[in-house]
């Protein structure tokens, strides 16, 4: 008998004719047709409308039939949620059964129905299940608990269930620990408070790590997986995780192997780097992740992207082993690039010419990606490894020689960064390269052939005519050669300045006058500008010395490479990505972070509590205890001085934010020796373009995500505040994290304690284009509408774009609205003083300030908070200090400072004692930079 | 965890379709489909990431194998567990194919069901699954027998069921072991290294303990140390050791006491699995050598010479060698001779395939090939594949050898002398290549 027939049925009425074999009374026929039903599910038919006869077959004893019926159940119930409510005395009655493989079944496929009215039922049998005698229910009741937090969160904790599979990590058996960790884990992942729900300790760790040595090796994994979020108290007690650890690297699955790297990668950061455990580690941890290069190409495949975190993390455990990674003729193509990145963080000194000769081998290969990738590497390992430049040279010019189309091309790009790296070294190679000018086609061949002609102009005879070949087909350019046309072409002219005068005038003119993309006319300009008004002062910024190009390319960000080892082995570590990048919603879990090494154990609870901070969705707030106006009408005796615009708006400068923006990095790089010839109006307005702005910067915190991509259907802003020349800022960075292009943005405030609105529309460039970021700053003023938020410096804010509107809330960090106008009179000020009364003074401790009193001053003084005297009592420096907000609120401020103590005593005077907490933070955030 | 499992053909139709959990929903089927079965390029990597979902897939013969999620998983096991459903597939119905697919998709169903729960690999052991996964419907367990299989499942040797009787306890070991190695075309060794791996089939009573003795280095020299001066010790009396780079074991191997003690101790499953895997990298006796002599003559035709030498005792014979030799896409004849076994010109796999059945050690053979090209105008150079070898020999080309098993049944009343053992040495051909 073969089952494939019910594959074949496409008979009209069919639905009609497994309704009558259904309920026929045969056991033999009702199982045949039970499985057509299956079968027809399986290829995407809708047999919804069978649910009541299918349910009918649900009490048998056949247990092959009744697991059929249960799948036909899990799937169709959430649609019939009526029907389903049937199924449930079946299940309950089989959570009785004496079998324990039925009990278990039963209790499993409950939890994979989501209808509520099932989820009410689950929750007894659930619970006799968690403490049934039998270890296969148990562990399968474990898993359960999981399912039903899915579902139910809320039902969970309020049953205790949680607890009940906590006191499953202690159970004798070693598969129901397992799955116990697993189900914890997810729900601790999952938890909606950020925090875990169940922590772990060494107690519950030490039970593990026994269950460890008995479970399947799935089990192992999930133990292993779970250990990697646990932070050891000591270095002593990771120390003894990791040998307990070690013996897993010999398993024979993949997975195994893996996790346990993980714990061990992330638990050596806590041991000293120097100590003989940790070099012997090292040593044990290279055999078996050669051996993950023998398994199947799809493990490999894993295992080479989680090796290239681990070379650029701890370099020395692969160093010797640059032979596994040469490629094999079969292996799949994601493998030989792969092995290739490898390759490349592998070579040195030592290896370069096993290296060198294999990568000349891949580059005569089919591939074209591959190839591609072999003679970058080529590149690459010249500049990496000086001793090698020479070969690597005749090698690429080998290459060059082939005439491969792609390959010339290739070979062009990576020569252009080995004459960034050794100029003026091998030029003698350039009449080679100008021979094969015409088979350029792609631009970033086309842009370094060019880049190289300028830069070697005077050696090479014909320059002028080359580039003239180049500037007749300008306008069809990509911009990437536009530009670098226009450079080059400057270049000849500084050089050579008497018979390219007509050259360099077509080519300011093309990019100036004819063309429609801002960033090669604005270099125009700049160029067309210096060179009319002092050639010197070009030469020194054209032909500026070059910053050295770095050693190795395409290395992971620090932080985000710390992130990936926490997640070695799972999905991010493939895709090289944090979780939150392709996870949605809260399965993204919190962020990782390597532990800290011993002795510094402070910077790992401030990473715990920083978690904390982030914004919230706004919460409907009606928290209103007052208006923050009608308060400070009640406190109008603080002396002002004269002549204070408290609600003036604040100079806009409009154009030298979006200059800034603009221009910033680009024209800063190319050396800051261009502003001299400028005419003095301007110096202000070019200060802003290279990044010095005449006032000392203000302190604004670093950029925090204000809405995160999966709240914003995609759209990612971070933010901060700043005060820059007295106008109060709110700098963004948005990223279009969705698959869609976004425009149409806008803002609103809302209402808030200090007036905070926006003073111009929000500037974002549009369209926003998927994986694209854009950071802009919107000037606010503080005449909006005034209502009071909790906590005070509370602002809300809604964002709106062509997909949606989004709301959040940030902090706003009261320094900025500490205005310029600060600073009191003395005597007004010790008036003051004593005229605020002792019940309006807050005190409050500066823990570790590492800046002596001087710096106290000044710092403070750069974010308007002025020193009105300074006095030295009994080796004590006590500064007074004044600041006045916006709304016209003036605080007064003592310090006590003790040479030694990194605590400073702060001492806050004000009518208005609401914004003493927000103070404290700014003077805390503004110290601590 | 594992959102879902999808199982295709080569067309792109569903044969098998398990949803795992909620997030997962039926157009994940289709998204897999248009996005990697039909997409127009090759596939470039095993995971592919479509709005934020991802796939992991394994290609057997025609069939696809899909795993799905939205969440980090670990990608590692992943795989492994795709690898395992395919072995489990395997072993109860046999090859993978659409026809065996079809015909077993309720058991499949079933088989999903259990060793795959909320996206959790569960226990996966062939052995322990056929005890209670039998399609023959529900069997009269007694509640001793149901007990016993729950406890198997989840025990702490799940590999292994109590109460096995045999009368004849016996067991055979094959040290089986492959031999990869790319050469230069000068004969310079690029790279080789040993895949060896231990296969046991043990027909044992009870709950035997075995242990089990290798000519390690490690362990050796340890116990040269402590019998220093003894007659037999090994490490002196120029005994071969083997350098092990690395080893790993079945699940039954307990491997805290090999970590602590270097020993190899472990109860065996009933029948035939893989005890341990190993690595060696150095001191390979590489069993044959293959000299290529390739001359362009001209743009029409092309001389080649291949000489094979074998390089093992003269009184051993090796077997199934096969040698394959590349030519270029636009061959339009050849002709052959060859000194020892067949050869012939396969224009379908664009290769010469020189086949000889038996060789002795210590023997050189050669072959020489006339290749005729047509005249082509594309530009494109032909690459040169490497020639690429198979054989077997009756030997481990690592020095790896059995020093010990011994087996303890401390309930049942036999002994280690009772039990009849067999060990056999084959070295087979991994990737075996020669750049020419």
């Amino acid at each position: 008998m073969t089952d494939s027939k019910y594959f074949t049925t496409t008979k009209k009425g069919e639905i009609f004719e497994l309704k009558s074999e259904l309920n026929n009374d045969k056991k033999e026929k009702k199982r045949e047709a039970v499985k057509k039903v299956i079968a027809s599910m399986t290829v995407g038919k809708d047999v919804s409308a069978l649910f009541p006869d299918v349910v009918n077959c649900m009490q048998t004893d056949n247990l092959e039939l009744k697991k059929l019926v249960y799948l036909y159940l899990m799937n169709y119930a959430k649609s019939q949620p009526d029907m389903a409510i049937m199924a449930v005395n079946t299940f309950v009655k089989d959570c009785e059964d004496p079998n324990p493989l039925i009990r278990a079944l039963a209790v499993r496929t409950m939890g994979c129905i989501r209808v509520d009215k099932i989820t009410e039922y689950l929750c007894e049998p659930l619970r006799k299940c968690l403490k049934d005698e039998d270890p296969y229910v148990r562990k399968t009741a474990a898993v359960c608990v999981a399912k039903l937090y899915d579902i139910n969160a809320q039902l969970v904790e309020d049953q205790g269930f949680l607890d009940q599979l906590k006191d499953l990590l202690s159970d004798s058996n070693p598969m129901v620990v397992a799955n116990a960790v697993a189900a914890l884990s997810e729900i601790n992942e999952a938890s909606t408070s950020g925090s875990p729900l169940v922590e772990m300790n060494s107690q519950t760790i030490n039970k593990l790590l026994t269950a460890l040595n008995e479970c399947t090796e799935w089990g192992q994994i999930f133990i292993l997986d779970s250990l990697a979020n646990y932070s050891p108290k000591d270095d002593r007690e990771a120390q003894s995780i990791c040998e307990r650890i070690t013996p897993r690297l010999a398993h024979a699955n993949a997975a195994v192997v893996l996790s346990a790297v993980k714990v061990l990668m992330k638990l050596m950061e806590m041991l000293p780097a120097d100590s003989d455990f940790v070099t012997t580690l090292t040593k044990k941890l290279a055999p078996p992740l050669v051996t993950l290069l023998s398994s199947e190409p799809e493990v490999q495949y894993v295992a080479l992207r989680n090796i290239n975190l681990i070379v650029q993390k701890r370099p020395d455990i692969l160093k010797h082993e640059m032979k596994v990674f040469f490629v094999k003729y079969n292996d799949p193509i994601y493998v030989k690039l792969e092995k290739l990145d490898i390759m490349i963080r592998l070579a040195s000194q030592a290896n370069i010419a096993q290296v060198l000769s294999e990568l000349k081998e891949y580059a005569t290969e089919v591939d074209v990606d591959f190839v591609r990738k072999a003679v970058r590497a080529i590149g690459r390992c010249a500049i990496k490894v000086e001793q090698s430049a020479e070969r690597c040279v005749s090698t690429l010019l080998d290459l060059i020689q082939t005439k491969v189309n792609y390959v010339v091309q290739e070979a062009i790009v990576v020569i252009k960064d080995i004459f960034r790296k050794y100029p003026n070294k091998y030029e003698s190679i350039i009449s080679t390269l100008c021979e094969n000018l015409d088979t350029l086609d792609e631009p970033e061949a086309r842009a370094s052939m060019i880049w190289i002609i300028g830069e070697y102009a005077e050696r090479i005879d014909n320059a002028d005519e080359l580039l003239e070949s180049f500037l007749e087909g300008f306008h069809d350019e990509n911009t990437q050669v536009q530009l670098q046309l226009l450079t080059a072409i400057v270049k000849l002219f500084l050089k050579r300045p008497t018979d390219t005068q007509e050259l360099v005038q077509q080519v300011l003119s093309l990019a100036t006058q004819d063309s429609d993309n801002p960033d090669l006319r604005d270099r125009g300009f700049i160029y067309w500008r210096l060179l009319s008004t002092d050639p010197a002062a070009a030469k020194e910024v054209v032909l500026a010395e070059k910053p050295l190009i770095s050693e190795e390319t395409d290395l992971l960000e620090p932080t985000l490479l710390d992130e990936l080892i926490c997640h070695i082995s799972s999905l991010a570590s493939v895709y090289h990505k944090p979780p939150n990048a392709f996870v949605e919603g809260r399965g993204a879990g919190v962020r990782k972070m390597l532990p800290a090494r011993a002795g510094s154990q402070e910077t790992v609870l401030e990473t715990a509590t920083g978690v904390s901070d982030q914004p919230a969705v706004i919460p409907a707030q009606d928290s209103l205890i007052g208006d923050l106006l009608s308060m400070d009408i009640s406190a109008p005796t603080v002396p002002v001085p004269a002549a204070t615009s408290v609600f003036s708006p604040p100079p806009v400068d409009l154009l030298g934010g979006g200059l800034d923006s603009l221009l910033g990095g680009d024209v800063a790089a190319s050396g800051a020796g261009g502003a001299a010839p400028v005419s003095q109006s301007t110096t202000g307005l070019l200060g802003d373009i290279f990044g010095f702005s005449a006032t000392p910067t203000s302190y604004s915190p670093p950029k925090s995500n204000w809405l995160p991509a999966e709240k914003g259907k995609g759209l990612d802003v971070w933010g901060t505040f700043s005060r820059r020349s007295g106008q109060i800022q709110m700098d963004f960075t948005f990223t279009n994290k969705a698959m869609q292009a976004m425009a149409g943005f806008a803002i609103q405030l809302n209402k808030n304690s200090f007036g905070l609105t926006p003073n111009s529309a929000l500037q974002v460039m549009t369209p926003l284009l998927p994986s694209m970021s854009h950071e802009c700053s919107l000037p606010l003023a503080t005449t909006g509408a005034i209502q009071r938020m909790e906590p005070l410096n509370n602002l809300q804010v809604a964002i709106k774009n062509n997909i949606d509107v989004f709301y959040f809330a940030c902090q706003v960090p009261m320094n900025v609205f500490f205005t310029e106008d600060g600073q009191m009179d003395k005597r007004v000020f010790l008036a003051t003083w004593k005229d605020i009364p002792a019940q309006n003074e807050v005190q409050y401790t500066l823990a570790n300030i590492q800046c002596s009193a001087d710096a106290v001053v000044q710092k403070m003084q750069q974010n308007n908070v002025f020193t009105i005297a300074k006095r030295n009592v009994e080796g004590q420096d006590m500064l007074y200090q004044s600041l006045k907000l916006t709304n016209g609120i003036w605080v007064l401020n003592e310090l006590k400072i003790q040479p030694g103590n990194p605590n400073i005593t702060l001492s806050l005077k004000s009518r208005a004692l609401d914004v003493a907490p927000g103070v404290f933070q700014s003077y805390d955030a503004i110290l601590h930079v | 965890m594992i959102g879902g499992l999808f199982v295709y053909n080569h067309k792109g139709e569903v044969l098998i379709s398990r949803v795992y959990r909620d997030d997962i929903g039926r157009n994940a089927v289709d998204a897999f489909r248009v996005n990697v079965i039909h997409a127009r390029q090759q596939v470039r990597s095993p995971v592919t990431n479509i709005a934020r979902t991802s796939f992991f897939h394994i290609k057997r013969a025609n069939i696809w194998l899909a795993a799905v999620t939205k969440q980090n998983v670990n990608a590692a096991m992943v795989f492994e567990f795709l690898l395992k459903i395919i072995d489990v597939m395997q072993s109860y119905f046999g090859k993978i194919s659409e026809e065996n697919i079809k015909n077993n998709f309720v058991l499949i169903y079933e088989l999903l069901d259990e060793i795959l729960d909320f996206g959790y690999p569960q226990n996966s052991d062939t052995g322990v699954l056929k005890t209670f996964i039998t399609q023959q419907g529900i069997k009269s367990q007694t509640k001793e027998e149901q007990a016993q299989i729950t406890s198997q499942v989840t025990g702490q040797i799940g590999w292994r069921r109590e109460g096995i009787k045999y009368r004849r306890n016996e067991l055979f070991l094959d040290v089986l072991e492959y031999v990869n190695l790319l050469m230069s075309p000068q004969g310079q060794v690029l790279s080789a290294h040993v895949a060896g791996k231990v296969v046991m089939k043990s027909y044992l009573s009870g709950m035997p303990e075995c242990k089990f003795g290798i000519n390690d280095k490690i362990v050796m020299e340890a116990k040269g140390k402590g019998l220093s001066g003894g007659s037999d010790d090994p490490a002196r009396s120029g005994k071969p050791v083997v350098v092990i780079d690395d080893c790993q074991f079945h699940q039954c191997v307990k491997l805290s006491k090999f970590e602590t003690e270097h020993s190899i101790s472990f109860i065996p499953p009933d029948g035939e699995f893989e005890l341990m895997r190993y690595r060696t990298t150095k001191d390979i006796s590489l069993p044959f050598r293959v000299i290529p002599l390739v001359r362009e003559v001209g743009r029409t035709k092309m001389e080649v010479k291949v000489v094979l030498k074998s390089n093992f005792k003269p009184s051993l014979l090796g077997q199934k060698i096969e040698v394959k030799i590349p030519t270029p896409l636009n061959t339009s004849g050849v002709q052959l001779i060859c000194l020892k076994g067949k050869a012939k010109y396969k224009a379908s796999e664009n290769a010469i395939v020189w086949k000889i059945k038996r060789m002795a050690g210590m023997k050189e053979t050669q072959l020489s090939a006339e290749i005729e090209l047509l005249e082509t105008d594309t530009k494109k150079k032909w690459t040169r594949p490497p020639i690429s070898m198979n054989f077997e020999v009756p030997f481990a080309p690592s020095g790896f050898k059995v020093r010990y098993l011994k087996v303890f049944e401390p309930k049942l009343n036999y002994s280690d002398h009772d039990v009849i053992k067999w060990v056999r040495y084959i070295g087979r051909s991994g990737l075996y290549e020669t750049r020419c």
